[in-house]
């Protein structure tokens, strides 16, 4: 089990889920990645930070190796929709991933709101839900995805 | 380390702009295409203020992705930035031609870890001029070892420092994952990696510091680093470049534009030579051309209208002295720059609050204080007194966020009439 970054704050009373969280292999923004681990710690869960600049062969190993509850890739340099394209293409191909809940957020791609379009694409290739961030809606979408991951994991929200 | 300074072109277009009494303003500018990226710089050009260009490159670029940037290229798909070993020393030398000048410098940005190919290319369309560092460009932007990239850096430093045109290269250790890393600790990473860039061989270098969050302590922050820098760099050619704020910024128009004026008048306060902007795009997407003149005009206007000073700050928080002690203990732990860098991150004498790189020991903490300073929270293993205030609440996403979206909050609000 990976140490949690702030362990003491686990608020979350239903079960105990696990989770993988990774960036893409293009992106190196590190917030984002910290805070969602966070978030998801307070939701009582277990994360594995894959960190940064992640390569697909390393996700895939790793989803392959933990069998997580939720594979959660988040990305915000604009280069999401097409490396997560990669990145689920490659997941869906293996047949220990293949089944895995995944899902895609953050500031997907280089022209803001005008991007929203793409998130079909990406559903397309297999993620099971995606939140594309634009400015301002953090507080919003991480709360979308809270009552997502209750809904499907039959968690109380 | 003695004998006369000689200015390379870069370095001394900078210390004539100085010596004139002009901010000299950079963006951070960059698209995928030729024809854009010549577009863009020959606006910056022509903007009618005092402006270095700027090429910066895209991500699959800085993590040596090239086959991905190729086929994105090929595809007509949007990159963030400029693939400059995709394109190619001649497409490239031939979209800077009639672009660059004595009056024109051109500086490449890149974010990479491992730069040699980048800096090959780069020399071979003809330009001197880039930035980054061993540990600047490893823990903030890739998963890579410190010490591959240390060897990697030493490398690509060499191949500038070997090249018959004089090169210039500037530090982004005043930067440190944008945000919510305190002062003392930027200005100590921005002088070991100048003095890294000495070590290998540059003359003509850059220390660099990131607007953060309160305006007299980083006025005192950028005196801190002019002294150290005079004290750790004579001999050699150097100048201070100060970043707007790099961290989550203002999504108004009005807001960003505020964050930006404050961060030239600071920048003509202390005496800073070079300043990089940001635009009122920042928070939302890639800023397109005409956002990146905005933003140059508007640095330049409220430059223009602040009475420039000297580096003397009005008050001591002991930045100075917490820098240079960190500068001094990671100096003392091994004979070469390249071997204490490393070091230092692997015995946590350098520590950067939340960063996630495997090789950083992440034990350190920050917050912003009450009265708007950054403050340490935890100074983990660093050679600093420990952390005086002791936080209101344990650390949580909110109070995290709420941190780093301090900034934001502060120039988004509404002026009061
Ligand atoms: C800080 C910062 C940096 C730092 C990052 C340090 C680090 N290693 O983390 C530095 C300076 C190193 C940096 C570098 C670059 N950056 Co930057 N950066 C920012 C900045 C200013 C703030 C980002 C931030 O920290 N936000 C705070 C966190 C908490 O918020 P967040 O990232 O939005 O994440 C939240 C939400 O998006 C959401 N979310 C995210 N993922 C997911 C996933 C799911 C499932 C859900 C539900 C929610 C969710 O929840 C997150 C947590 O609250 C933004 C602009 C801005 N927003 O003001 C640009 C920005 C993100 N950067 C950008 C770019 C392009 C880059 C570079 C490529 C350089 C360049 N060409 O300009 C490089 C990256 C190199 C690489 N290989 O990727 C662009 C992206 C463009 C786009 N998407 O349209 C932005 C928007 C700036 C801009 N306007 O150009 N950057």
């Amino acid at each position: 089990m990976t140490p949690g970054l702030a362990p003491e704050l686990t608020t979350g009373t239903g079960p105990r889920r696990r989770f993988v969280l990774s960036s893409v292999p293009s992106d190196a923004h590190m917030w984002n990645l910290v805070v969602l681990q966070l978030f998801i710690e307070e939701m009582g869960h277990e994360v594995i930070n894959l960190g940064v600049c992640v390569p697909v062969d390393l996700l895939v190993d790793r989803c392959r190796a933990e069998q997580p509850d939720c594979v959660v890739i988040s990305t915000v340099n604009g280069h999401g929709y097409i490396d997560g394209v990669g990145v689920i293409d490659a997941l869906r191909a293996d047949p220990a991933c293949a089944d895995l809940l995944v899902v895609i957020g953050g500031a997907l791609g280089v022209v803001g709101d005008r991007n929203t379009g793409l998130a079909g694409d990406l559903l397309d290739h297999g993620y099971d839900a995606v939140f594309p961030v634009a400015a301002g809606q953090t507080g919003e979408a991480m709360g979308r995805f809270r009552e997502f991951v209750a809904e499907r994991m039959r968690l109380p929200v | 380390m003695t004998g006369p300074v000689r200015h390379p072109p870069f370095g001394r277009f900078v210390a004539a702009g100085h010596q004139a009494g002009r901010l000299l303003v950079q963006p951070r500018m960059g698209f995928a295409g030729v024809r854009v990226m010549r577009d863009g710089l020959l606006a910056v050009r022509a903007s009618g203020v005092p402006a270095i260009g700027t090429v910066t490159l895209d991500s699959y670029t800085r993590v040596g992705q090239f086959d991905e940037a190729a086929r994105a290229v090929a595809r007509g798909l949007d990159l963030n930035g400029f693939p400059i070993v995709t394109h190619g020393a001649d497409r490239t030398a031939r979209m800077l031609h009639g672009v660059v000048a004595d009056d024109f410098p051109v500086q490449v940005r890149h974010g990479s870890a491992q730069p040699e190919r980048i800096f090959r290319t780069m020399l071979a369309a003809g330009l001197t001029a880039t930035e980054g560092g061993p540990v600047s460009y490893c823990l903030p932007y890739s998963r890579i070892p410190l010490r591959t990239a240390t060897a990697s850096w030493t490398r690509a430093t060499r191949l500038l420092a070997e090249h018959p045109d004089e090169c210039h290269l500037e530090s982004f250790g005043g930067c440190m994952l944008g945000q919510l890393c305190p002062p003392s600790l930027l200005i100590a990473i921005s002088v070991l990696e100048c003095l890294f860039f000495v070590e290998h061989g540059m003359r003509s270098v850059s220390a660099s510091y990131a607007q953060q969050t309160h305006p007299q302590q980083d006025a005192e922050a950028l005196g801190a680093l002019r002294r150290l820098c005079a004290e750790h760099l004579s001999g050699v050619d150097w100048h201070v470049v100060l970043y707007t704020y790099m961290g989550l910024f203002p999504r108004t128009p009005e807001g960003a534009k505020r964050l930006l004026r404050e961060s030239a008048r600071l920048a003509v306060r202390t005496g800073t030579e070079r300043m990089i902007v940001k635009t009122v795009a920042e928070a939302h997407r890639i800023p397109t051309i005409e956002e990146n003149v905005q933003a140059l005009r508007i640095a330049h206007e409220a430059a223009a209208s602040e009475p420039a000073g000297t580096s003397e700050s009005e008050m001591d928080t002991g930045i100075h002295e917490q820098a240079s002690a960190l500068v001094g203990e990671v100096l003392g732990c091994a004979p070469t720059v390249a071997r204490a860098l490393p070091l230092a991150f692997e015995k946590g004498l350098l520590d950067v609050p939340y960063c996630l790189h495997p090789d950083n020991d992440n034990r350190t903490r920050s917050v912003v204080g009450p009265d708007g300073r950054l403050e340490w929270w935890n100074t983990g293993r660093m050679p600093l007194p420990a952390a005086v205030r002791v936080h209101r609440e344990p650390l949580s996403h909110r109070r995290l966020l709420d941190d780093l979206d301090y900034q934001r909050r502060r120039f988004d609000q509404p002026v009061p009439a």
